[in-house]
């Protein structure tokens, strides 16, 4: 600490905590990029819109596994109660406004998350593990049972998104789906930028960091975790009304085991607790796939699981953390 | 008195650690608590400030029945402990880590919807507080960064954060070079005068220097509470804790 940076502190702590959280130039650039596919790769406009919906999920995961600390593999089920929630919305109520819909994925998530929270905030390690896993596979089989409601395996269909705002008509080539896509990511996003830079986020760091020293100094953690649980479901849930809406199906497949894994493969990818792991971490396991999958179909996941073994060895804090880290060597 | 134990009694099977414990530390108190190790000192501290639940006794703060509050709740009452052991969140900047205290204190921790620089008081007092125990230079580093006689520091810092009426300090200068340990306990001995303070230290050099008041504790029982002049001269604090040879 040099001479100068103490007494700029000195004259204003809370003037250096903001620094600390200023738009970068490579954040404004980042966002600049995600318009790329819209000008430039107008084929990749569904896989795209794919990347924007599981980047959602993914920074909703974030929020609790890497700034909370809750390790999680059930968050499929918010997802799914997300996606579920607005196909039941269009394909049995007839009702396809997408705004109100992916509202409501979000509040019937939301509720489900805030139901659930008073058993997360029990457990701990391996047990919370478990009640997530068990939690999602609870879900799923209930879904799959209420074929009167979800269709079972079949899925949901018959569903139709109507234009939103009442404008913008959903296209064949999926402008509308990645526009909108990336707009509710981008809203997401800045909602969860909003909450980790609050104090309630600074109280969530302080739980990931030293849970047991938080009743020390006078903190009812365990009412922050629920808090952002609920947070949580609710981007979860709106993330998957926005499959919903943009691909017009709904199957069991939003609330799989599968989803609940691949998102945290992606966070432990991209890296957590910095937001912008989660949506690196998405890019790149999806374009993967896709690349992969079209040179051999049946074995893309073991380039994955090569990748992230290469990830956790060399750049334990995630793609993004190891090129945070050289970028402050060069300097 | 602002703290008071009435007859606490902690069993742990068949092994007494706490054997009826009545003790009283008026405001502003510097009072040290002795004992062998073993003799439940970290124990009787934990049951003060609710890790433990006494199976019998009574915890008043303030004339306040508050022995079945919540160790949050008795920190928001103004009971606070620092840890033998440092428990800090070793990623987070000092200064992080004691505004988080205190916007805990001041209940605005729930607050998600404004930046955290918004709370400019909390982030001034969390500064201020650093500030008076010489860690003003090193605030906005990584606490894991921090020299471990300036960790313990920072485990001072956070409990003055929390604004105290009692403090409970379990050996402050643990594991801190003799030399080093002088300076943290002049950080002690210069806590606001409101603030009564019971620490736990072994260097008796030290807790004569710097307590009015020693209690003695063995096998989980008071045997002694008397000035350090006194408890100097008890025979039988020589011979339990002391050893003949030493003083």
């Amino acid at each position: 600490m040099t001479h100068n940076q103490t007494s700029a502190i000195v004259e204003s702590p809370a003037r250096w905590i903001r620094s600390r959280n200023r738009w970068t130039i490579f954040e404004i650039l980042f966002w600049i990029a995600t318009l790329a596919p819209l000008y430039f790769f107008p084929a990749y406009l569904n896989l795209a819109s794919q990347v924007a919906i599981t980047a959602l999920f993914a920074l909703s995961v974030d929020l609790v596994l890497g700034y909370a600390g809750i390790i999680t593999l059930g968050h499929a089920m918010f997802f799914g109660l997300g996606a579920f929630t607005a196909g039941i919305l269009s394909s049995r109520y007839v009702w396809g406004e997408p705004i109100s819909g992916l509202l409501l994925g979000g509040m019937v998530a939301a509720l489900a998350g805030y139901v659930t929270s008073f058993l997360i905030v029990r457990v701990q390690h391996l047990a919370l593990i478990m009640v997530t896993l068990g939690l999602g596979l609870l879900t799923f089989e209930l879904a799959n049972s209420l074929r009167w409601l979800t269709g079972g395996t079949d899925g949901l269909t018959g569903i139709s998104t109507w234009k939103i705002f009442g404008y913008f008509r959903f296209d064949l080539w999926g402008y509308t789906s990645y526009a909108y896509s990336l707009a509710v990511l981008f809203l997401g996003f800045l909602i969860c930028r909003l909450v980790v830079s609050s104090s309630f986020g600074l109280a969530l760091r302080g739980i990931r960091e030293n849970v047991q020293r938080m009743p020390a100094i006078g903190s009812d953690y365990k009412w922050h975790l629920r808090k952002v649980y609920t947070i949580s479901a609710a981007i979860a849930g709106i993330a998957g009304a926005l499959l919903t809406q943009t691909t017009n199906t709904v199957t069991l497949e939003v609330l799989s085991f599968q989803r609940s894994a691949d998102v945290v493969v992606m966070l432990i990818l991209g890296g957590t607790g910095r937001l912008y792991g989660a949506i690196i971490g998405a890019v790149i396991f999806l374009v993967a796939k896709d690349q992969l999958a079209g040179i051999n179909p049946q074995y893309w996941f073991l380039w994955i699981g090569i990748l992230l073994m290469a990830v956790v060895l060399f750049m334990p804090k995630g793609i993004l953390g190891g090129l945070s880290r050289l970028i402050r060597r060069e300097d | 008195m602002v703290l008071s134990t009435q007859s606490l009694c902690k069993k742990f099977g068949s092994l007494e650690v706490a054997r009826d414990i009545s003790i009283n530390l008026p405001a502003g108190a510097r009072y040290a608590l002795i004992g062998p190790n073993g003799a439940g000192k970290t124990t009787f501290i934990n049951l003060v400030t609710g890790q433990l639940k006494p199976d019998s006794g009574r915890i008043l703060l303030d004339g306040q029945d508050i022995t079945r509050t919540g160790t949050a709740d008795r920190v928001r009452k103004g009971l606070t402990r620092t840890f033998q052991i440092n428990r800090l969140f070793p990623e987070l900047t000092p200064l992080e880590s004691v505004t988080l205290a205190v916007c805990e204190r001041e209940g605005v921790s729930a607050n998600f919807w404004r930046g955290l620089s918004a709370h400019r008081d909390a982030i001034e007092e969390g500064f201020a507080i650093l500030s008076r125990l010489g860690l003003a230079d090193v605030a906005t580093r990584p606490t894991r960064q921090l020299a471990y006689g300036q960790q313990r520091l920072v485990e001072i810092a956070l409990a003055l954060a929390t604004k105290p009426k009692v403090l409970l300090l379990d050996e402050p200068a643990a594991g801190v070079p003799k030399d080093e340990s002088a300076m943290l306990f002049k950080v002690v001995a210069n806590l606001p005068e409101d603030i009564a303070v019971l620490f736990i230290e072994h260097d008796m050099e030290i807790v004569f220097s710097f307590a009015t008041q020693v209690i003695v504790l063995v096998g989980g029982a008071v045997l002694l509470q008397a000035g350090p002049d006194e408890v100097k001269e008890d025979p039988r604090v020589r011979e339990v804790y002391l050893g003949s040879a030493h003083v």
